[in-house]
């Protein structure tokens, strides 16, 4: 294998004394160049009970629900009979395959085989409360305590067996769950034998369950074993073969089917209901009504739909128009007093420096509402047998969903749990979990099981949105140009941003009149970049619609919250100040890269540059200013890079398109992603969350936006809110995993987050490409034929 | 109500049902079939594809009592405890994230195939194109649909080899 080097261009010191490093950490090249080895691999096997199984198995007993300790080792880790072992944690997998990514890295700390090993995950009876997932930091947060707990069960095991063979530790090996004597590997004894069945009755420490740990040390990288192997993910054969219970599966004695009714325009008041209008209705069971919220119950799901489309409702419209339309958001926005702007970021002199610039760039963004659309539309069942409730849910904060479930219902804690299942994409919208509080809510006021299932119109117009952003971008050259200031203003729709699974926020508690009566505040983002800009100046605000409460356009935390849209505004401008320069853009951002040393602590900078470089050399980049010269065809190719960080995870991505200019039709037909997140846990799992991230942000550059009148929102399925297809997809897609975490001293890379980087510069990535392509800047998303036919007509391409 | 009988994966059902009701809810809340999935309800997305007489049919917006012929679903696949080449290639690529939508694409797919045993690029977009997935595994699709196409095709040849032995 060749040494480990990382793309030229981070500073030299750190690289010389990376190679050194290298001489020692092979591991390290492993990582590295993984994805290019073939491994063999037994399809994944899962020892003893399915997980997925054995979650609803563990779904019969009665309450009440106590929290399981995290300070006790075995409510994170139990050794069976026969040297199998099962791991519980406080996660859910939105389908980005961190559950095996788990499993890898306890087992390696364990010391046990993979394929002997089983994950609980989410359950909130049986499993700590490691908040669920969001913020993709499973790997980079929750990974820790997971190895440290399995580690401290490795060294409890080893102490057992020193007793037993009456010797010191260090003079046993262990291996696959087997112990065995240096000296004479013939005597051996198994973790089945050591303790299995049987509790360990170990404390841990830890001030809070993120600092969970034993006495154990953690392995060095180097001794990792299973961590770095592309293993196959455990959940996908069920999910291939139709054999795994899904969220919206639950089937339950007695249970009934609910639809909700919602209001026919934002903002209306419930005047009366004709129950009369479904009575008749075969299998009817209620209607429940509180304040603005209506919900129909059928014993049958074909009934409850019929009910709640033959629901005679009388509403009353509100008086003020909830929104402006989304013809006229932007103007809206520009225009509306901001309810929050916190003090700008300011460096330097940027006013000064703009007006000595010999060369000033000005450009306005804008990025609309764009919705979760889950492909399943939210659902959720509850059960509130013998005087608790359980919901069956696939929340991907079930923790969350169980105490804002009991404080709404005014119900003990300990007699409210939720039972985690896989469902439909995560990505923020069940951190809000409307369906599991009205399936909830439903179930107490009925006392039968509920089952609520949202239909399609209901989740694409009333799911969470993400907020819309307008920008105002200035930038200063000097004659050299170079880029001596920066200016800017962003301005999101981001009022009353809903938190998670809040009793108070939640749609029921807005409907019902149970709500808050004070929004969040929310907020606007800046760019996550490591440029060197002598002078910037970076202002925020946030804006409200005019409705505030009971509204469609409720934003929540979607894929990244605010990062495409600041990304595309930002990465889009580095470009137009690049070509105003007549620089290329590749170089013209290593120069902003380099023009600092200064570091964070997790050398930030320096994996920057090894990305950018990376993304670069991967594509074939040749240096060359941007527009290119027009082609003559009906179709013009272009390229365009962008480059982003999150948290201390750092892409940079390269679209190549191709624009019809009769059409106005755009298909990004290659993308090239360099991705640096530290220490690699899963490759394959990694490279097919990154594609999927970088794909979902090129839906959102494509096809997204949430339309509306001034009275409802007008996109309701997949006709009037399309979607990225089949069609659009990339001839070619090449993920590079950087790995080039340079710090020199550290003996152990650390494992950062993946998922919602990619999501970053796709957009503007696409938009800085389309821009080489026709010499035409889009500077509103999303790029639709229409608009970009219009675009390149106005500029008589 | 009415009864309506249906042949599922092999295997006669009789269900006193509103013969309008579309087969989904059959299939999912009385035969327990979980293969296809509610989606839409208005034949947009994919996600409830089942195949009759050999074509992909939307199952969210197909009246049972319409139902002329055997359906498979997703749990209908397999043969004699063996994965459909379709599925195992769908393993060995490591398509699903979420999963929720690969009833559809995995169905949407086998017909493809049966109909077309070596789709172009081309092909498989177009032919994919009304299968919808929000966590895009567009991409991985497209490569287990041609190592699916390998699978079925060296299995006939392996098959034809045989015969002539």
């Amino acid at each position: 294998m060749t040494p480990f080097r990382p793309f030229t261009g981070i500073p030299k010191q750190v690289e010389e004394r990376l190679e050194e490093l290298n001489a020692t950490i092979s591991r390290r090249n492993f990582l590295r160049d993984s994805g290019l080895l073939v491994v063999s691999f037994s399809a994944a096997g899962m020892v003893g009970a399915n997980p997925f199984a054995t979650q609803a198995a563990i779904a019969q007993a009665g309450g009440p629900y106590r929290d399981p300790d995290f300070r006790q080792l075995d409510s994170w880790v139990v050794i069976h009979a026969d040297s199998t072992a099962t791991f519980y944690v406080g996660k859910t997998d939105c389908g980005q395959g961190t559950g095996t990514a788990f499993r890898q890295m306890m087992c390696d700390e364990l010391d046990i085989a993979y394929d002997k090993t089983s994950l609980i995950m989410g359950s909130t009876d049986v499993t700590v409360d490691q908040g669920g997932s969001g913020g993709s930091d499973a790997i980079q947060t929750d990974g820790w305590p997971m190895r440290r707990v399995a580690a401290e069960a490795r060294r409890v095991l080893l102490e057992l067996a020193a007793a037993r063979f009456a010797l010191p530790v260090d003079q046993l090996a262990v291996s696959e769950g087997v112990v065995t004597v240096k000296a004479d590997p013939s005597r051996r004894v198994t973790y089945g034998e050591l303790i299995g069945a049987k509790r360990f009755n170990v404390t841990l420490t830890g001030d809070n369950i993120n600092a969970t740990t034993g006495v154990a040390k953690l392995k060095a990288v180097q001794d990792l074993k299973i961590v770095g192997l592309p293993l196959q993910r455990y959940d996908i054969p069920p999910k291939v073969d139709g054999s795994l219970k899904w969220a919206v599966g639950v089937k339950l004695p007695g249970m009934v089917h609910a639809r909700n009714v919602k209001p026919p325009v934002a903002g209306a008041k419930l005047v009366s209901i004709d129950e009369s209008s479904v009575r008749g209705i075969p299998g009817f069971v209620k209607v429940v009504s509180k304040g603005n919220y209506v919900a129909v119950v059928c014993e049958r799901e074909e009934q409850a739909i019929r009910a709640a489309r033959d629901l005679k409702v009388t509403w009353q419209k509100p008086s003020v128009r909830p929104f402006p339309t989304s013809e006229n958001l932007y103007t809206y926005m520009r225009s509306a007093t901001p309810t929050s702007s916190p003090n700008p970021n300011v460096v330097g002199n940027p006013d000064a420096a703009l007006a000595s610039a010999a060369k000033v760039v000005e450009a306005d963004y804008d990025v609309p509402f764009q919705g979760h659309t889950a492909l399943g539309p939210a659902h959720a069942t509850a059960d509130p047998s013998n005087g608790q409730m359980t919901i069956y849910s696939n929340d991907m904060k079930s923790y969350g969903l169980r105490n804002g479930v009991a404080e709404f219902l005014q119900m003990p804690r300990e007699q409210v749990r939720v039972v985690w299942m896989e469902g439909p994409q995560g990505y923020g919208r069940t951190a809000a979990d409307d369906a599991g509080f009205e399936a909830a809510f439903l179930a107490k006021e009925l006392g039968r099981p509920v089952r609520m299932q949202w239909t399609r119109a209901e989740e694409t117009a009333w799911d969470t949105k993400g907020p819309a952003f307008t920008f105002s971008l200035r930038g200063g050259l000097d004659a050299q140009g170079n880029l001596v200031a920066f200016d800017y203003n962003a301005r999101a729709a981001d009022y009353h941003h809903l938190g998670y699974n809040e009793p108070d926020t939640v749609l029921i508690a807005q409907l019902a009149g149970m709500g808050t009566s004070k929004p969040a505040s929310g907020g606007a983002a800046t760019p996550s970049e490591m440029y060197a800009i002598p002078n910037r100046r970076m202002t925020t605000h946030v804006v409200s619609l005019p409705l505030v409460f009971e509204t469609p356009l409720r934003t929540g935390n979607l894929r990244d919250p605010n990062g495409p849209q600041v990304t595309f505004a930002s990465e889009s401008f580095i470009d137009e100040l690049a070509a105003a320069a007549k620089a290329d853009p590749v170089e013209f951002r290593m120069k902003l890269l380099t023009a600092s040393t200064t570091e964070d602590s997790g050398f930030k900078r320096a994996r920057s540059i090894a990305v950018v470089k990376a993304a670069a050399e991967t594509y074939g980049w040749d240096p060359r200013p941007s527009p290119k010269p027009l082609g003559t065809g009906d179709i013009l190719t272009g390229r365009g890079i962008a480059y982003a960080y999150r948290s201390q995870t750092v892409v940079a991505q390269i679209a190549e398109v191709e624009v019809n200019r009769r059409t106005g039709h755009v298909w990004v037909k290659r993308l090239v992603c360099a991705h640096e997140c530290g220490l690699v846990i899963n490759p394959e799992g990694l490279r097919r969350t990154i594609e999927g991230g970088m794909l979902y942000a090129l839906s959102r550059a494509l096809h997204e936006e949430v339309k509306f009148d001034t009275e409802k929102v007008t996109s309701v399925d997949w006709v009037t809110h399309p979607t990225l297809t089949h069609a659009d997809t990339p001839a070619s897609i090449e993920v590079v995993l950087v790995n080039g975490d340079p710090k020199p001293d550290r003996p152990d890379l650390p494992h950062y987050g993946a998922g919602e980087t990619a999501c970053k510069p796709t957009i503007a990535a696409v938009a800085n490409a389309i821009f080489d392509a026709t010499g035409v800047r889009l500077r509103r998303v999303p790029f639709r034929d229409a608009r970009v036919l219009a675009a390149l007509k106005a500029a008589k391409v | 109500m009415s009864n309506v009988t249906l042949t599922v994966n092999g295997r006669a059902h009789t269900v006193d049902i509103e013969p309008s009701t579309p087969l989904l809810y059959i299939l999912r809340n009385d035969l327990d079939l979980e293969g296809p999935r509610f989606g839409c309800g208005l034949g947009q997305c994919g996600a409830c594809t089942v195949i009759i007489n050999g074509a992909a049919v939307r199952s969210c917006i197909t009246p049972c009592s319409s139902v002329k012929g055997e359906i498979t679903t997703l749990e209908g696949l397999a043969k004699d405890g063996e994965l459909d080449p379709v599925q195992r290639a769908w393993i060995e690529e490591q398509v699903p994230q979420c999963g929720f939508c690969q009833n559809g694409q995995i169905m949407t797919a086998k017909v493809l195939l049966s109909r077309n045993p070596r789709p172009t690029d081309t092909q498989i977009r177009e032919g994919m194109a009304g299968t919808l997935c929000r966590c895009m595994t567009y991409y991985r699709i497209h490569a287990a649909i041609k190592r699916a196409a390998t699978l079925i095709a060296d299995a006939g040849a392996a098959s034809d080899k045989g015969g002539a032995a």
